[in-house]
């Protein structure tokens, strides 16, 4: 009777382990994209005010460096991915980061994202072909800062 | 016999040193021509994917490569190994870009499809039971990558077995495992997307209709004759 339930007991381990990277995959596409869709606006574009520009200066030397390095880091993530502009909880600082596939800023890094581009492919390949750094370019123009400032205040809170 | 590609690839991934200790030029990698037209391989993969994927995908790489070779060179040179390390990431990427695709361009063909015959279907049977079975390891292997990767049927040169692998990015088949590939299938979204858009289980089961077995047997036995 012990085998019996121990033999189910790492007979289940074993399947909890086997689903960890579709929940790991699945479960960051899903966070991935609902954050997504809400830090881009047909409003948005231009720069930041108030605590997030504040922030944004004090951590990147200004506005345009910032877009500069999540920029670069972005356009040059190897296959599918996404770049992020994140804020440590622990040292209250902004960070840009690169991460492979749809792992999740927060459980990978601690980084709390405030704003993402996804570079898969699929983001951007009907309209811009090969050519990534246009789609990138251009996503600056939609960019919600009001969500992206609300996200920031929401992190603070929490750290 | 190896492709010219493969040679050139081998050839001026080291540098060539002339004898007063200085580097002499080397050859530049190129991008192959396709053996067929750009809508050859219609219905199942679009004379606008073809093209954009030969022109600028596997181009880039190529270009990229080249790049990251001449730096890699005057590195060594300099004795730099911070920044050899740091070229690795590029080498691999652009390098197993080139290689992945050149490879790719040969074991496609407008008269493929169907099944293998001779020592090539033999060989199947033997590691997978049957054609069908090989066929539907790596279909599934190949539709599960999450991401951008490759699937392959690549041939064990130290067990003389087929075997299917995935891999990502461009992470290129015999560096990474030891595998010679045989035959691949590019699962990138840009191998697919305009015609395909998300469903890559129609463009990985419709790839089968064009695969060029003539070159997969002529890989195998080239990799059989270096095993």
């Amino acid at each position: 009777m012990f085998t019996v339930l121990f033999f189910q007991l790492s007979d289940n381990i074993n399947q909890i382990i086997k689903l960890q990277p579709v929940l790991k995959f699945n479960g960051g596409g899903h966070i991935n994209h609902s954050i997504f869709w809400e830090v881009l606006s047909p409003n948005g574009g231009g720069e930041p005010t108030g605590d997030l520009m504040h922030i944004i200066t004090r951590d990147f030397g200004s506005f345009d460096r910032m877009k500069e390095e999540l920029t670069n880091v972005t356009v040059a993530i190897q296959g599918s991915g996404w770049g992020w502009l994140g804020y440590n909880p622990n040292s209250f600082r902004l960070r840009v980061a690169a991460l492979p596939n749809q792992d999740p800023l927060q459980p990978t890094t601690g980084l709390i994202p405030l704003f993402g581009i996804d570079v898969w492919e699929h983001a951007y390949y009907l309209q811009y072909k090969n050519v990534r750094p246009d789609y990138v370019k251009a996503i600056w123009n939609i960019v919600n800062w009001n969500a992206v400032s609300e996200r920031l205040a929401a992190a603070k809170q929490c750290s | 016999m190896l492709s010219a590609v493969s040679a050139s690839v081998a050839e001026s991934i080291l540098p060539k040193t002339g004898a007063l200790g200085t580097l002499v030029a080397r050859l530049k990698h190129t991008l192959p021509d396709l053996p067929y037209d750009y809508n050859a391989l219609e219905p199942y993969i679009s004379a606008d994917i073809m093209k954009l994927h030969h022109q600028k995908h596997h181009q880039t790489y190529v270009n990229n490569l080249n790049a990251a070779e001449e730096q890699l060179a005057e590195a060594m040179h300099k004795d730099n190994i911070n920044q050899i390390i740091k070229l690795q990431p590029v080498l691999k990427f652009n390098g197993g870009g080139h290689i992945n695709h050149s490879i790719f361009w040969e074991v496609l063909s407008p008269n493929g499809g169907g099944e293998p015959t001779g020592d090539l279907m033999h060989i199947i049977t033997r590691d997978f039971g049957s054609f069908d079975r090989m066929k539907e390891e790596l279909t599934n292997v190949t539709v599960a990558i999450q991401g951008s990767g490759w699937g392959w049927l690549g041939y064990n040169p130290n067990s003389f077995r087929l075997r299917v692998a995935a891999l990502p990015n461009q992470d290129p088949l015999q560096p990474t495992t030891g595998l010679i590939p045989l035959f691949g299938i590019d699962v990138w979204e840009h191998a697919y997307y305009l015609q395909y858009k998300n469903v890559r289980p129609d463009y990985v089961k419709a790839i089968w209709n064009i695969v060029n077995w003539n070159a997969v047997s002529e890989r195998l036995a080239a990799a059989k004759q270096c095993s």
